[in-house]
């Protein structure tokens, strides 16, 4: 099957800073992929060049087998919402729609329709006049009834409140199940991503730090807590994320190929949230020690 | 048809928790065999979760030959659970209910008497495997 998307040392660089550093990445279709990493961690330039609104400084990126916006049927595959789900103040919903049927071979004028009566917005109304919530579902009905195979969405709900968040991921998981879609979502809250993510990239400060399925991530990291030790002293398989110790206990947040078996030590689980910010924390961590050898 | 509801809080994993509900209902005579699951599509709608996590829960109860699959129309109850359990062992719950009521007598609130239970009930439970 087709990668979704397929990096190979991506990068791209304004002026001498680099925002994204060498992204390999091969994400298989079928899943939704969750995009986490702190506020200018490189999440919103990665989708920029896989929407191709970006052109990469070093290494390619193929998106759905092909080069992104690289002609109508490219464009048509991936549907994109952006950063704070923009729309035309001065036009009216009905206006929207009949844009996007303009704009887009495969528009599916019915589903589109069916989507506006159910969230109950007046055709009529101006896309200005809407409640926040209200102007992310006209931005994701359309990007929808484009019926993409891949659908981009950078920070959809960040400004939005529990209720319409909640609303807005309601409508995206029943349109992944039922055409199928292949979804992309950046955020910088991991919450956010919780329910809905089954595949989960972690970026911190323009380099991906881990990538995989949420289930095996979930399986290959475990917190061990156990009588105070040093780090080099546990097993080779295990790599240590973070640790923190007193003068009795030592805590270490490890990814391990296989699960320690030693009495001493207990063996728990941790949830995406506790991974996501091991993740952020070592990474700061391991910029603080290299700016220190510097 | 059955409604589903997550507990983020519970530490369990959302498709076991899937699965725990139909279970449950089926104990419970709220499922029947024969009766319908909610489609993929509604339950990732309605809970606001990954349609991959249902399809897990389904195939693991498929797995589990308490439902099935039928392709293009949904996934359906094919066992009933009530007439084993429960309804079998109305003196089970009996017994219960009287010894429910004399930790009540004896001034225990709710969460003592769960309490109590849970391990009375895992500590036989390690009794049986050691």
């Amino acid at each position: 099957m087709t990668a979704v998307i397929d990096a190979r040392g991506l990068g791209k660089q304004y002026g001498r800073r680099w925002a994204l550093t060498d992204c390999t990445l091969t994400i298989p279709p079928g899943h939704v992929v969750g995009l986490v990493g702190p506020n200018g961690a490189g999440k919103t330039t990665l989708i920029s060049l896989a929407t191709g609104m970006l052109t990469p400084t070093t290494g390619t990126i193929e998106v759905l087998g092909g080069r992104p916006a690289d002609g109508p049927d490219q464009l048509a595959k991936v549907g994109y919402v952006a950063q704070d789900t923009p729309t035309y103040a001065g036009l009216s919903v009905e206006d929207h729609l009949r844009f996007g049927a303009h704009l887009n071979p495969g528009w599916d004028d019915q589903l589109a329709r069916n989507r506006i009566r159910r969230l109950e917005l007046d055709p009529k109304q101006k896309a200005g006049k809407l409640s926040g919530g209200q102007r992310a579902q006209l931005a994701l009905t359309l990007a929808i009834a484009k019926r993409p195979e891949l659908l981009i969405l950078d920070e959809p709900i960040a400004s939005l409140d529990p209720l319409a968040r909640r609303e807005f991921l309601q409508i995206l998981m029943e349109a992944a199940a039922e055409h199928e879609l292949s979804v992309v979502m950046s955020s910088h809250l991991v919450a956010d991503l919780e329910r809905v993510a089954d595949y989960l990239i972690v970026l911190v400060g323009s380099r991906v730090q881990i990538a995989g399925e949420v289930d095996a991530l979930l399986a290959t990291h475990h917190v061990l807590t156990g009588p105070s030790r040093e780090a080099s002293s546990l097993p080779a398989s295990q790599h240590v994320l973070t640790q923190s110790h007193t003068d009795r206990q030592s805590t270490f947040l490890v990814r391990g190929s296989e699960q320690l078996q030693d009495p001493l030590w207990s063996v728990g689980g941790l949830s995406l949230e506790d991974l996501v910010l091991a993740y952020m924390g070592s990474a700061k961590q391991s910029t603080t020690v290299l700016e220190g050898i510097r | 048809m059955i409604e589903f509801h997550l507990d983020t809080r519970s530490g369990i994993a959302p498709y076991l928790q899937l699965i725990q509900q139909v279970r449950q209902a089926l104990r419970l005579g709220l499922l029947r065999e024969g009766d319908q699951l909610p489609t993929v599509k509604d339950v990732s709608g309605a809970l606001a979760i990954n349609p991959n996590t249902v399809l897990k829960a389904y195939r693991e109860l498929e797995y589990e030959g308490l439902a099935a699959a039928r392709p293009g129309v949904g996934t359906f109850v094919t066992k009933t659970l009530t007439d084993e359990s429960i309804a079998a062992h109305q003196g089970l719950s009996q017994d219960l209910l009287a010894w429910y009521r004399k930790a009540r007598a004896a001034g225990l609130d709710l969460e003592s008497i769960e309490a109590i239970f849970q391990r009375t009930v895992r500590s036989a439970l390690l009794e049986e495997t050691a």
